[in-house]
């Protein structure tokens, strides 16, 4: 075992020295600064100008009503007709919107905003926080205000779900996101898994064509070779996505906090601290609203923890799976040019529902075509990330992981067994038939 | 040391070892040879633990060959090669390791061998700024780094020019003095002759031969002897107590390669032709195993 982590070591630290890994490590979040300027860049554009948005609302709770104040850009009208009426009503009047509090507003989601538009996060935001200031204002009048109790109370938080009416009705307006997200990570996981799977099967084709190999078997076993390597790539592979994350989301923070700050709108500010302490608001809100920060708004909607733990599992499993079947061909051939013949039938259930997840999976994702694919494990990885935003039955990813699971420890085996063969031999120009031989030998 | 017993290895629809059975003795240079596919470097590899033998067994010292045993051998495979991209150094530390040293003493061991074969300002090359020559000696150092006891050696020589293999040759016999056992695999007769103390001779996938050196030279004479003598030329009539088999004739001498009749001594044949010629030399002529090797492959293949 102790040979194994020797082997594993050696493998990550060649591929973290090089040039690439540190260009492909900075390269990503480059982008993703690059972004963050369009988007700014957008909001600086944005001619959207500070029109004077109706808002109707409707208070079951009474603790709200007369208590919100306009602003520049929002009107408050108290209506008590009933919700039906209003709807539709605001599929005349694209800037008129329907503000819904119910008796118990403090359960999540209850308050809600309805309009024929994408309400823009400024109104939303400005209202949360109007709310907000209300309702604290009011448990604190309930708690017998005391300024050393202040901080002991507990911060209402009001969440307000976007709605969209449209003519199909009610519909949640974060399904964009949902689907930005899936693509996302379909493409993200299906160019990760070939570009570790084929460093591992380089890494060997290196190995035999250096002739090193014979040297190392004599003092490894095959299977201990083929485990570090995959292993140690795959830790490269993690590093990576770490470094990624940890450099995006830092700049994702730097962005939000000064790019987009002072450029754009000082309710942002707000909504990043709504956990500190209430503040009577000074400043007047004074930027405009535009599709930039709508954007932002619903990527917010996504639950990226959740999916990026997922998207770890899926390509620690699935890497593991197919980085396995690429270290047997690159065992089988003399050459990368010879790989393709064996490439080829490995990637195409990979292949296969990539393409269908740009069409078929990411429109019907709770399919029994979208539900077996993400069980295959071959399939499972890019599968399962376009169903995952839509939310995914937990007994269905249970099994899901059990059968990647199962599938790497199959495919590892499978692969070493041809592995094991395959490095010794030289010169022979191989096929299938010859490689399913290859399984079968003893020892 | 080393014992090989009934080893059979078998690949699809082709036999690589057919019960070969193999004793080689402590502080040995063994001679393991064979045309090429005769099966030598099934065995090594077998010996290696990189694969495992159909039938029979081999014992290391004694013990039944395991795990434990890897640590024990070096080998230097016939097609070898080091990782292109890494230092020299590191490298042979890390495959040093992999034999089970610490990374200290790795190190230790390897400035030892580097000073030995001037090669201390190799360290932080890496291999593919090196030459063959030089790749062969480093290479050369990654097998014996762990002291191992008993050093395999497949075709040492190929890829060195003659003053690395001079050497290289020196550095194993220096081994082999200070008690390494060393099986050498090779199809070049003039190294084994040079080298080994016992020899075997593998083809088609069969043992056909061998014993010590000597042993093996000795019982292939055939009372063949080259005599060299000046004067006339001797007319042979057929009733000399030898046969003719070869005669050469270059300026003023003669050189004559005879074979005698059954039970025929030197001292006859000189008393034969003292009278005759002023003769300047009489030299048995034992067989090279050169000659043995292919007589015996010809032999075997029946032609």
């Amino acid at each position: 075992m102790n040979k194994v982590l020797l082997i594993i070591q050696r493998e990550y630290l060649a591929r973290v020295r090089k040039k690439s890994f540190i260009v492909m490590t900075f390269l990503v979040p480059g982008l993703i600064l690059a972004m963050y300027g369009v988007m700014a860049l957008l909001l600086i554009n944005s001619d959207d100008l500070n029109r004077v948005r109706l808002v109707n609302v409707v208070d079951e709770s009474g603790v709200f009503a007369g208590k919100l104040k306009d602003t520049k850009t929002i009107k408050f009208i108290s209506s008590s007709g009933p919700v039906s009426n209003i709807k539709a009503d605001l599929k005349k009047d694209a800037e008129e919107f329907l503000l819904f509090i119910p008796s118990d507003y403090t359960k999540p989601n209850g308050v809600e905003i309805l309009s024929q538009k994408k309400p823009n996060f400024s109104v939303v935001s400005k209202i949360e926080e109007q709310m907000n200031d209300i309702a604290n204002a009011n448990s604190l009048v309930r708690a017998g205000i005391d300024t050393a109790k202040l901080h002991q109370v507990s911060t209402a938080k009001i969440a307000i779900t976007s709605k969209q009416v449209t003519e199909k009705g009610v519909e949640d307006s974060s399904v964009g996101a949902a689907y930005g997200a899936a693509v996302a990570g379909a493409i993200l996981i299906y160019i990760s898994l070939f570009i570790y799977g084929s460093q591992v099967m380089r890494g060997v084709i290196e190995e035999k064509t250096n002739r090193i190999i014979e040297v190392v078997v004599s003092s490894v076993k095959p299977f201990q070779l083929m485990l570090g390597k995959i292993i140690g790539v795959g830790a490269v592979g993690l590093t990576q996505f770490l470094l990624w994350i940890a450099l995006s989301t830092a700049i994702t923070v730097v962005a939000s906090n000064f790019l987009m700050k002072d450029k754009v709108n000082a309710q942002r500010e707000q909504v990043m601290r709504q956990n500190q302490p209430i503040k009577v608001q000074t400043a007047t809100p004074t930027a405009p609203p535009s599709p930039a920060l709508d954007m932002y708004n619903s990527m917010k909607t996504i639950n990226y923890g959740y999916i990026l733990s997922w998207f770890i599992f899926y390509f620690l499993t699935g890497y593991m799976l197919y980085s396995a079947l690429f270290a047997a061909v690159g065992s089988a051939v003399d050459s990368e040019t010879e790989t393709q013949q064996f490439m080829f039938p490995i990637t195409l259930p990979l292949l296969f529902t990539y393409i269908l997840s740009f069409s078929v999976l990411v429109n019907n994702p709770d399919s029994s075509l979208a539900f077996w694919l993400s069980v295959i494990p071959f399939t499972a990885p890019v599968a399962m990330m376009v169903r995952l935003p839509f939310s995914v039955p937990g007994w269905q990813l249970a099994l899901s992981a059990f059968m990647m699971i199962a599938g790497f420890l199959f495919t590892t085996w499978v692969a070493s067994r041809i592995y094991r063969v395959g490095i010794l031999m030289y010169g022979k120009k191989t096929n299938f038939r010859e490689i399913s031989k290859w399984f079968f030998y003893k020892e | 040391m080393l014992s090989i017993r009934n080893i059979v290895k078998q690949y699809a629809g082709h036999q690589a070892l057919n019960d070969v059975s193999l004793e080689v003795e402590k502080g040995q240079i063994f001679g393991l040879l064979g045309p090429n596919g005769a099966g030598k470097t099934s065995l090594i590899r077998i010996i290696n633990q990189i694969t495992a033998p159909d039938a029979g067994q081999i014992l290391f010292n004694g013990e039944k060959l395991n795990q434990a045993h890897i640590e024990k051998i070096g080998y230097l495979p016939e097609e070898r090669g080091l990782y292109k991209k890494m230092e020299i150094g590191e490298q042979i530390i890390y495959l040093a390791r992999l034999k089970g040293l610490s990374r200290e003493e790795a190190r230790r061991r390897i400035k030892f061998w580097f000073e030995k074969l001037e090669m201390e300002t190799w360290w932080n090359k890496k291999v593919e700024e090196l030459s063959k020559g030089m790749q062969q000696k480093a290479q050369f150092v990654a097998t014996v780094i762990h002291n191992p006891e008993l050093l395999i050696l497949d075709e040492p020589f190929s890829g060195f020019d003659p003053v690395n293999a001079d050497l290289i040759k020196d550095e194993i016999l220096e081994l082999n003095q200070k008690g390494t056992t060393i099986l050498f695999s090779t199809h070049r007769m003039e190294s084994v002759e040079e080298l080994c103390d016992s020899i075997a001779l593998i083809n088609k996938s069969r043992k056909i031969l061998d014993g010590k050196m000597k042993d093996v030279r000795n019982s292939y004479r055939n009372n063949t002897f080259l005599i060299e003598y000046t004067g006339n030329k001797i007319d042979f009539t057929g009733d000399e107590p030898f046969e003719l088999l070869d005669e050469i004739a270059a300026d003023d001498a003669y050189t004559l390669k005879v074979q005698f009749k059954e039970g025929v001594t030197a001292n006859e044949v000189l008393q034969y032709l003292i009278p005759q010629a002023q003769i300047h030399m009489l030299q048995e002529v034992i067989p090279s195993m050169h000659e043995i090797f292919i007589q015996k492959v010809n032999q075997i293949d029946g032609r």
